[in-house]
């Protein structure tokens, strides 16, 4: 174990001719001690993110496959999720396509906090993961006066509604109420990274190094992108 | 800024030191201890599914002799034992289990990437096997839908366990899912970005890459079975009606309507047929490194066992709807995922001819985790040829639900990674607990465990080819079971009761050895992997004392010819192979000296 090792020693295939075509492809992918030059963090949070998407893409199939096994008409969703400001006519997907703008903007805000983050810019980073975080609670308390108004004015149920296929109401607030409890998350997950850089934790520990803003930023963007088709299949369609 | 791999690090190696015993062996974040945990709780809840396993038999055996088992009961063992040994055994002690104990050895690290979250999975885990078990203890009893818990059926009026036991169930498989997903991304970050110098993925030992794939699968198809849980715990729970159809039930409308029974098998099924993967491929690659370092010679065709390996994961995911010939499909359908069955028969039998043409001309040990390798080959043969039978539309619609489908995959998914398991267990006792077991007990234990298990599959092929029906409690007088089934069913139960008392001569083994075996070898089998060549056995905390290894060669340099001994360890520099040479040059330039990957 003692034994000093040059890198050339050690690298796979070193005294040979260089290979080519895909042996070539896979002995210089996997010669390294690291497949991907990340950090391990990085690296797991996109595998969780692959292994999450998976999550999701089940929600949404089976949501389509009970719009087609129900017996009932599927309500209209322009109709549903309408509201009316001071009496006027209904607005059709007003609140969603606002609650839609906001989720974006956290997006924006995040990608700048990535980049202060990475120019060491302590106050700003901190300030844009706030904002993020900020959006992101707006989010959620929009979506709680949404439930509230579906539950409470609408008459929706989980199990039943008046508009017509039960599934509506299940799938609505199954396939919301999850990703709802993933944006919470995230804005927990934001507001305790900002509180670390903001108190210098990664300061001591990490020798400055904000890769944990990044990470962050990665699962709050996959988010904002799963809201995306939630929206083009469940309000669109 | 140049970055510098974490492993490389300085002060990584002091972070998590353990002092106290609780820090040692409770709350450990020890990757070996966490191995252990979570091994010995797999056993532990699998040696109830065994139990459970031999009360079926007996009411099959011996009908209308035991008061003590009703329908209710034999369809809750049913189910308990089917989900236990296939997810709470084999799933959790291949993965959690071998994965943690074997991963950061093999490949140079000095634990998983994550030691807290590792840590977390096993607690979770053991937080999901403690609610399986309770659903034992409620009103009701545990649930009693077949471990495949189809709705609308599984939770219906008059299932057994419709009221607590398949929420308990399905809340245990969302929280064991949790729990894989903490240490599954753990393994794979690890396998991809923790390895030690020259430890390319080319030269890893073939465990690593079966257990790595399997990990990946878990990762995609677990995702599934979570979405299920989660609906199926709504229409129970809230009256939803994602997967129920409007229906009588227990001769009164239920209240549900629209929704579909079938998507509730896609996605079972696309979580449970990669699901069969998880518990093989660790098999496959374990029984690789077996095979290789008891015949003393490299694995035949390395890179085409990783290749098979990443092919049979990839595939494995686009077959799921064989399971679902029955439940009728549009033919083009059937004709689809009976082509892709088929075609996983290719890396699968690539792998069957390299374990068979490792052994060819080897120097064969007859050790114990050798005769379990062997006898995985053969169980695994038998069992994958009646899934060719299975995988074609035509021949499984006659021999679907009968004793065909139970011998066959008994066969390929039961007995074939139990024996590896055992195999595994005798392979690496030495360096997990410092001592030997005795070997005479192991052989036995073998030659009575192979033997039996034949006895129990074979003649239930046999059966099923009669057309006896399985999930039975009871055949009564049916005309087109002759007599002779029912002696044979006898015969089944009475090798059943023998080979799971024959259980107990291995754990009398390896508890007896775990305290009064002799001292093992640093290295007994004379291996070449990483993981026998600690300074300490068993591993110390951090595995490799002040420095981590680097990695000259691959894991097989066995019988190498002109090297001094007949195997080269993978930390072994290129040079140091020369000493001993002398009028064997020739043979020697031929050899693969520096560069272990085998060339073309």
């Amino acid at each position: 174990m003692s034994h000093e090792a040059t890198h050339e020693d050690v690298q796979a295939g070193s005294h040979a001719a260089p290979e080519g075509g895909l042996r070539g492809v896979v002995a210089d992918w996997s010669a390294d001690k690291q497949a991907f030059h990340v950090p391990w963090g990085k690296a797991m949070m996109w595998i969780f993110l692959l292994s999450d998407t998976f999550i999701f893409s089940c929600f949404v199939i089976s949501y389509m496959t009970v719009r087609y096994s129900t017996t009932m008409p599927w309500p209209n969703a322009s109709e549903v999720f309408a509201l009316s400001f001071g009496g006027g006519d209904p607005i059709p997907l007003i609140l969603i396509a606002i609650m839609t703008f906001v989720l974006i903007t956290s997006s924006g805000t995040m990608a700048l906090a990535v980049n202060y983050g990475y120019r060491r810019d302590k106050k700003k980073t901190v300030m844009l993961m706030a904002a993020t975080a900020a959006l992101g609670a707006t989010f959620v308390g929009m979506q709680a006066f949404e439930w509230t108004k579906l539950i409470v004015d609408e008459g929706i149920r989980p199990w039943g509604n008046p508009f017509g296929a039960p599934q509506f109401g299940s799938s609505f607030f199954m396939i919301t109420g999850f990703h709802g409890a993933h944006v919470t998350a995230g804005v927990i997950y934001l507001i305790v990274v900002a509180r670390r850089v903001a108190n210098g934790y990664y300061d001591r520990t990490r020798g400055g190094n904000y890769e944990m803003v990044e990470i962050a930023g990665l699962y709050w963007h996959f988010v904002d992108l799963v809201w995306v088709f939630i929206f083009a299949f469940f309000y669109l369609w | 800024m140049a970055y510098v791999a974490i492993a490389d690090r300085d002060h990584e190696a002091h972070l998590h030191d353990p002092d106290t015993f609780i820090t040692k062996y409770i709350w450990s974040q020890d990757h070996k201890v966490i191995a252990i945990q979570y091994g010995l709780t797999a056993i532990g809840i699998g040696l109830v599914a065994l139990v459970l396993s031999g009360l079926m038999r007996l009411q099959l055996g011996f009908p209308d002799t035991f008061s003590f088992i009703d329908p209710n009961d034999y369809y809750q063992f049913i189910t308990m034992h089917g989900m236990i040994m296939v997810i709470y055994l084999l799933t959790a002690l291949f993965l959690g289990g071998f994965g943690n104990y074997l991963i950061p050895l093999m490949i140079g690290s000095r634990d998983m990437v994550f030691p807290f979250m590792n840590m977390l999975s096993f607690w979770v885990y053991l937080l999901a096997v403690l609610i399986l078990v309770a659903s034992f203890f409620v009103p009701g009893g545990p649930t009693g839908a077949g471990w495949t818990l189809y709705p609308p059926q599984a939770i219906s009026p008059g299932t057994p366990g419709t009221t607590w036991g398949i929420i308990l169930m399905l809340v245990s498989l969302a929280v064991f899912i949790i729990a894989f997903t903490m240490g599954g991304l753990n393994y794979v970050t690890t396998v991809l970005q923790a390895r030690c110098k020259g430890m390319t993925l080319m030269r890893m030992p073939l465990s690593i890459w079966g257990i790595f794939m399997a990990t990946i699968l878990g990762l995609l198809a677990f995702p599934a079975l979570l979405v299920s849980a989660i609906m199926m715990i709504l229409d129970s729970l809230l009256g939803t009606s994602f997967f129920m159809p409007a229906m009588l039930a227990a001769g009164e409308i239920a209240s549900y309507e629209g929704g579909s029974p079938i998507l509730f098998q896609h996605l079972f099924w696309f979580f449970g047929h990669p699901e069969v993967y998880i518990v093989a491929l660790p098999a496959f690659g374990i029984v690789s490194d077996l095979l290789s370092v008891h015949a003393r010679k490299n694995i035949f065709g390395y890179r085409m066992m990783v290749w098979a390996i990443l092919a049979i994961g990839g595939l494995s995911f686009i077959v799921w709807a064989h399971h679902m010939y029955v439940s009728g499909m549009n033919p083009y359908f059937g004709f689809f995922f009976a082509t892709t069955t088929l075609i996983i028969a290719v890396p699968t039998a690539i792998k069957v001819y390299n374990w068979v043409l490792t052994l060819w001309r080897g120097n064969i040990h007859l050790t114990v985790p050798m005769l379990f390798a062997i006898g995985f080959i053969f169980t695994f043969v038998h069992g994958g040829l009646t899934g060719l039978f299975l995988g074609n539309v035509v021949v499984d619609l006659p021999l679907s639900d009968t004793y065909f489908v139970v011998g066959h995959f008994h066969m390929v998914m039961g007995v074939s990674p139990i024996l590896v398991v055992f195999g595994a267990i005798y392979h690496w006792f030495p360096k997990i607990t410092g001592r030997m077991f005795n070997e005479t007990l192991g052989k036995w234990h073998f030659w009575l465990t192979l033997l039996g298990t034949y006895s129990i599959y074979l003649p239930m092929h046999y059966l099923g080819i009669l057309g006896v029906p399985r999930r039975y409690y009871a055949y009564g007088t049916t005309d087109f079971i002759p007599e002779s089934a029912m002696t044979m069913n006898t015969g089944i139960t009475i090798s059943a009761l023998i080979v799971a008392v024959v259980q107990l001569i291995f754990l009398y083994n390896m508890i007896w050895s775990v305290f009064r075996g002799p001292k093992a070898d640093p290295n007994p089998w004379k291996a070449t992997s990483l993981e026998w060549l600690t300074p300490d056995t068993p591993p110390k905390h951090g595995n490799w004392g002040p420095d981590l290894p680097v990695v000259y060669r691959w894991a097989y340099d066995y019988s190498v010819p002109g090297a001094a001994e007949d195997y080269i360890p993978q930390n072994q520099p290129p040079d140091a192979t020369h000493k001993t040479v002398d009028d064997h040059a020739e043979a020697v330039e031929q050899a693969p000296q520096d560069d272990g990957a085998p060339q073309a």
